[in-house]
């Protein structure tokens, strides 16, 4: 067996290595809020692990299912310290900090230095492995997370709210790219079926900047609301982005615009109340609740 | 071969397409409903598509063409029941049926259908003013 010295030092001098690692490790861990007692639990573990791993003697492979728990562990970690807020290197040092632990108890049992080069050659090797694993998993995790941000944003950003009978309300805050104009669009398409909607006020306050390719989408949308048999409005229009509007040659004159939402709310209420009494001229019947409510517009508007 | 069933209620015609259309269905209905408008007079064709899953450049241009022959013809087309994902599917293929009015459903469908009707009659339709021209009134209110 090739790394006999080291797993001799594991299985005897276990508490002595795993005291040394610990020291080494806390000053990087502390600041991430990991206490030492938790360190010390994890190093205890991984020590144990490896020693397990070592015992089988033969080489080690990361995919041999007989690995498995060290790998599952590894992995364990990496994403709590990912979660935590640890950079990559800080994360890899968990294994890699092992070495200079263990080095200096090796040399002295060498016999001469091609001796103490065969025997540290499997050992380095199996932590080079396992601390490259931590890596992978490190970035893995990262990854996990960045799709879950991307995911969750787009649908915070997209609220489509209905605020009236037959208006809905869809603030945007942030960038429209084409995917977001598409999720945008099926939220709004979905949700005027749902509420049979007539006006849907599009906010464009918190739109950062208007180009060619956003007016693109925001006529795209409109088009799409109109086969519905809805009118958009678009509101938040702040005197920048008409400038902008204007010196980019976009023309939104097909469609109705308004410089705040509270204009686009009162627009909104004359288009629906048009609605209303054409309905209750036609149907003879004065819905109590629609003309109490077409009552307090009017009252709003005055 | 499959026809579409062309309905009439009072001086409204009722087509409801019940099924994807085929290219020659399409233009069978486009021909029989013509005919309908003729012998009835009808003032007004709605055109229910909301169980139609796939609408195509072909079928669009179809619909688009119906309404313009309608018109010629004394009678306001209303589309009705255009799913969300056909209205983004036509955006995307440039269709936007500007020239057509559109509507939820077949009730609201019915409502426009009156409004526009109405505003024919009272000469509103016949002095140039073209669909979108009347939106941006009904907008204005």
């Amino acid at each position: 067996m090739k790394a006999q010295n080291f797993h001799d030092i594991l299985h005897k001098r276990k508490d002595e290595v795993l005291e040394s690692w610990v020291k080494q490790q806390i000053p990087i861990v502390g600041k991430r809020g990991v206490t030492p007692d938790e360190l010390r639990r994890q190093c205890a573990e991984f020590l144990d692990l490896l020693e397990s791993v070592m015992a089988r003697g033969a080489s080690f492979e990361l995919d041999d299912p007989k690995s498995a728990p060290i790998v599952e562990f590894l992995k364990a970690v990496s994403r709590e310290r990912v979660l935590k807020g640890f950079t990559p290197t800080e994360t890899a040092t968990f294994v890699f900090s092992l070495k200079s632990v263990v080095l200096p108890l090796l040399q002295p049992l060498a016999k001469s230095e091609e001796s103490f080069t065969s025997e540290v050659m499997p050992f380095s090797i199996l932590l080079d492995q396992l601390g490259l694993l931590t890596f992978d998993s490190y970035l893995d995790t990262r990854e996990e997370v960045i799709t879950r941000q991307n995911l969750d944003m787009a649908e915070l950003s997209t609220p489509v709210v209905k605020i009236w009978d037959g208006i809905l309300a869809l603030p945007l805050i942030g960038t429209l790219d084409s995917k977001r104009t598409m999720t945008v669009m099926e939220k709004l398409l979905q949700k005027i079926v749902e509420t049979t909607a007539s006006v849907a006020i599009l906010d464009i306050t918190g739109v950062p900047t208007v180009d060619t390719l956003v007016a693109n989408h925001i006529m795209k949308t409109v088009a799409a609301t109109r086969l519905l048999g809805a009118e958009v409005i678009i509101t938040g229009v702040s005197p920048a982005i008409a400038q902008t509007i204007v010196h980019l040659g976009v023309d939104l004159s097909g469609i109705q615009t308004r410089a705040t939402m509270a204009e686009g709310l009162k627009l909104a209420l004359r288009m629906t109340k048009q609605q209303l009494t054409d309905e209750q001229r036609r149907d003879g019947v004065q819905p109590l609740e629609k003309g109490a409510q077409t009552a307090n517009a009017q009252k709003g508007r005055s | 071969m499959e026809k579409i069933p062309i309905i009439k209620v009072g001086d409204t015609l009722l087509v409801s397409i019940q099924s994807d259309l085929q290219d020659q269905v399409a233009t069978t209905m486009q021909s029989d409903l013509l005919r309908k408008i003729e012998q009835t007079a009808a003032r007004g064709v709605i055109i229910d598509i909301s169980v139609v899953d796939i609408v195509d450049s072909f079928l669009g241009r179809v619909l688009a063409d119906t309404a313009s022959m309608a018109r010629l013809m004394n009678a306001v087309v209303v589309v009705v029941g255009i799913q969300p994902s056909v209205a983004i599917t036509l955006i995307e293929l440039g269709l936007e049926l500007k020239q057509i009015p559109t509507a939820l459903n077949v009730e609201s469908g019915l409502h426009l259908l009156r409004e526009k009707i109405e505003q024919q009659q009272n000469g509103a339709g016949s002095n140039g003013f073209g669909p979108e021209e009347e939106r941006a009134r009904n907008g204005h209110g």
